[in-house]
């Protein structure tokens, strides 16, 4: 079973990433049943029903590419169980947007998951942008990964992990850093 | 000038640890060059054409006299014993030691400095208007807005991995001295009709390959609102800009796809969730960054001083300096100096190890202890009493600061070119030495008054050439380097802002360039009406006599 990190922890999981083959083309629907699947949202919009209807006993996640609209999402939160958002190379930012507008405009309370080109030195990135899962790059070390999180400790700016800006609590925070 | 507290002396030590811990990755194999590149990039380490380069950031251009002490030691300890002040205000050591680079970053680290996002596609160093604080046309000073900016951009979880990199400019006089219209999102500050700071935000501003100037998207954006609607921005570009081609994907080409209104509307839209969240700036924040910048405890002095005036009918290289170098000042007694780094033989914007030390005493002497980078590359003691220009000119002169060509021909704008940058397609260097050899009668430069030249060595543009009265641009023909020059571009020309040169014809050879330049000269010397400036004969008789005479002694053979 694959390593992912889950709550800062190492943990194994479960879940299969179903992707488009080389050629472009995905498995039929009854190929991928009835397994923890994260599928794509594209195809996912097209057969919506019959994997909601074959997945009754095993949940469904659905994962979103950097341009896909989180929006369009919204109306299915309640037959999903797990959100993915791919990485198809760690410099393309676009996933970090994604993530903070899931939870922040959409209020998506479910997993949350990296996927794709996840590397430790963008980990602490996900993670303020509502990211709680982590589906580190099968070649890379993943507990070496669980180092990035303590990096760096105080941000300046407002995110999904902390709403308020540091000018909002820099008095509190300097109390702390001296206790 | 803002201090570190603990928290943001805790952030910048956690980078270094961070940074050099990346380093020991990639030195043992762990991270892949691919990599670690980015990483390196996001605290200013590149790789040039000898060596890695290390641009170390000085935010919107302000240094305290230790820092620049600091500089100077890393100038003599880490590389060959200078550094190059660049067109966005930062410093960039040449010849440095990947090995080293966590070393250099702790040691900046101890006196509140870092090379944080001064590279990658992320949001890069802010600039401002090198006067500020002292300008008598500043309406608002744009220092606390700057450093606002600052603290929120640092480390953006959101904004690190942009389409491309992204330049922030805030000016806040009459005059734009920050080229805020040529930057991917200006902040133009200013007060409304009940005296509140509010802004006009441009975007899609910039030069490079595609040279753009920005358009205004937003006017009077009260300030509580500022970083929530730059995060709107960002996010658009972040979400929308284009990623499948280097060359298209920094803002200006959306803006321009979408057209400045869609954008905006798009930013509005965008902005409609994000407008009253909790990064609404607060009056507490505004007044706990501005106190950093209140005025120094200035003395009450008459207007202006016997000596300085004696001086000013005794000696005329002394007028003539503070006639180009020295700026009026808004507190009585006090005016404001440009130390020129721009003496023929040096490369534009350089400066020694021991120039930078013999800086930061003369900023604890006579300026508060502070010094000023403009994007023009020079140094400014922003705050000099009157009474003592006499002595900073001696001891100026004494130290190679003193050419008084502030604004003129020879105070030539130039980035690293090929003699450094990978990038380059053509050496900007020996075009900026040649050309100030060429114009090394001072008078005569003198004479010819107010007249901006910029020499980029390839089309990034970081020699600024298109917003140059002459600009020079280096191109690659066939394996040779070629020089484009364009005529009438202009950084700022009040109401009617930034203006993009012309190009003049076919490109010219390095040997030509010296020739070349002296022939459009000698065109607006012939046809300046008393007092003229350059862009203002330009304007009148266009860029066709230039032409003639530029191309009519050239062999036509070239390409």
């Amino acid at each position: 079973m694959a390593l992912i990190i889950k709550n800062r922890e190492v943990v194994e999981d479960d879940w299969t990433v179903v992707r488009a083959g080389e050629d472009g083309t995905l498995p039929a629907v009854d190929a991928v049943l009835p397994a923890k699947v994260i599928v794509p949202f594209t195809w996912w919009k097209e057969h919506k029903n019959a994997l909601t209807a074959a997945h009754k006993k095993e949940p469904i996640g659905v994962w979103l590419a950097p341009d896909d609209e989180p929006a369009e999402l919204v109306e299915d939160f309640d037959k999903i169980a797990l959100i993915a958002v791919d990485f198809p190379k760690f410099s393309d930012g676009r996933g970090f947007s994604i993530g903070r507008l899931l939870r922040e405009r959409y209020h998506w309370t479910g997993e949350l998951r990296a996927i794709g080109d996840v590397l430790r030195d963008q980990l602490r990135f996900h993670a303020r942008c509502g990211f709680d899962a982590f589906a580190v790059r099968a070649d890379k070390d993943i507990h070496d990964a669980l180092n990035a999180f303590g990096e760096l400790s105080i941000p300046y700016q407002g995110a999904v992990d902390n709403p308020e800006p540091l000018f909002r609590r820099r008095g509190a925070a300097i109390s702390g850093a001296s206790a | 000038m803002y201090q570190y507290d603990q928290i943001d002396q805790k952030i910048v030590d956690e980078r270094v640890a961070q940074y050099s811990d990346q380093v020991r990755r990639r030195l043992s194999g762990e991270l892949s060059e691919e990599e670690f590149r980015p990483l390196r990039l996001q605290n200013g380490l590149y790789m040039q054409r000898h060596a890695y380069m290390h641009r170390i950031a000085i935010p919107y251009g302000n240094l305290r006299s230790d820092q620049m002490r600091m500089l100077g030691t890393i100038a003599r300890e880490h590389d060959r014993g200078y550094g190059h002040f660049s067109t966005r205000t930062n410093i960039q050591f040449n010849w440095i030691k990947l090995e080293e680079t966590p070393e250099i970053l702790r040691k900046l680290a101890s006196v509140q400095m870092h090379g944080i996002q001064t590279s990658g596609n992320c949001i890069r160093n802010i600039t401002a208007d090198q006067f500020a604080g002292v300008a008598p046309d500043e309406i608002v000073d744009p220092r606390p807005w700057a450093e606002i900016l600052r603290q929120w951009s640092t480390f953006h979880p959101e904004f690190a991995w942009l389409p491309r990199k992204f330049k922030i400019a805030v000016n806040g006089s009459v005059e734009d001295r920050a080229a805020v219209q040529v930057h991917d999102l200006g902040v133009y500050l200013k007060k409304n009709a009940a005296g509140e700071v509010v802004a006009s935000i441009l975007a899609g501003g910039g030069l490079g390959r595609t040279p753009i100037v920005g358009a205004v998207i937003r006017e009077d954006l009260p300030w509580q609102h500022l970083l929530t609607y730059c995060e709107a921005v960002l996010r658009v570009y972040n979400r929308y800009g284009r990623r499948d081609n280097m060359y298209k994907a920094r803002i200006k080409i959306l803006v321009k796809a979408l057209s400045p209104a869609k954008f905006a509307q798009q930013v509005e839209e965008e902005w409609a969730h994000l407008k009253d969240g909790p990064s609404t700036l607060t009056q507490e924040e505004l007044t706990r960054v501005s106190q950093f910048f209140a005025p120094p405890a200035y003395e009450k002095l008459p207007d202006t001083d016997a000596s300085y005036e004696k001086h000013l009918i005794d000696s005329k290289p002394f007028a003539r300096w503070i006639e180009r170098n020295v700026r009026p000042h808004k507190v009585p007694g006090y005016a404001s100096v440009t130390l020129s780094l721009k003496p023929t033989g040096i490369a534009p914007g350089d400066a020694t190890d021991k120039q930078m030390e013999a800086v930061a005493d003369l900023a604890d002497e006579f300026s508060f202890g502070e010094i000023r980078v403009s994007h023009e590359q020079n140094l400014i003691l922003a705050n000099v009493k009157k009474r003592d220009l006499h002595t900073v000119w001696e001891r100026a002169k004494a130290l190679g600061f003193a050419t008084s060509n502030i604004g003129l021909l020879t105070d030539i704008i130039a980035c690293p070119g090929g003699d450094f940058c990978s990038l380059a397609n053509a050496k900007s260097i020996p075009i900026a030495q040649a050309i100030q050899e060429r114009f090394s009668d001072l008078d005569y430069v003198y004479d010819l008054g107010d007249l901006t030249l910029n020499i980029s060595g390839c089309i990034n543009a970081c020699g600024h050439h298109h917003i140059g009265n002459i600009g020079v641009l280096g191109v690659d023909k066939d394996g040779s380097e070629w020089y484009q020059v364009t005529l009438g571009g202009e950084q700022s020309s009040g109401a009617t802002g930034a203006h993009l040169g012309r190009v003049i014809g076919p490109s010219f050879s390095a040997e030509e360039m010296p020739d070349v330049v002296s022939q459009v000269i000698d065109t607006f010397v012939e046809n300046r009406i008393e007092g003229e400036r350059f862009i203002e004969t330009y304007g009148r008789i266009g860029i066709a006599p230039f032409k003639e005479r530029v191309y009519a002694s050239r062999q036509p053979a070239h390409a």
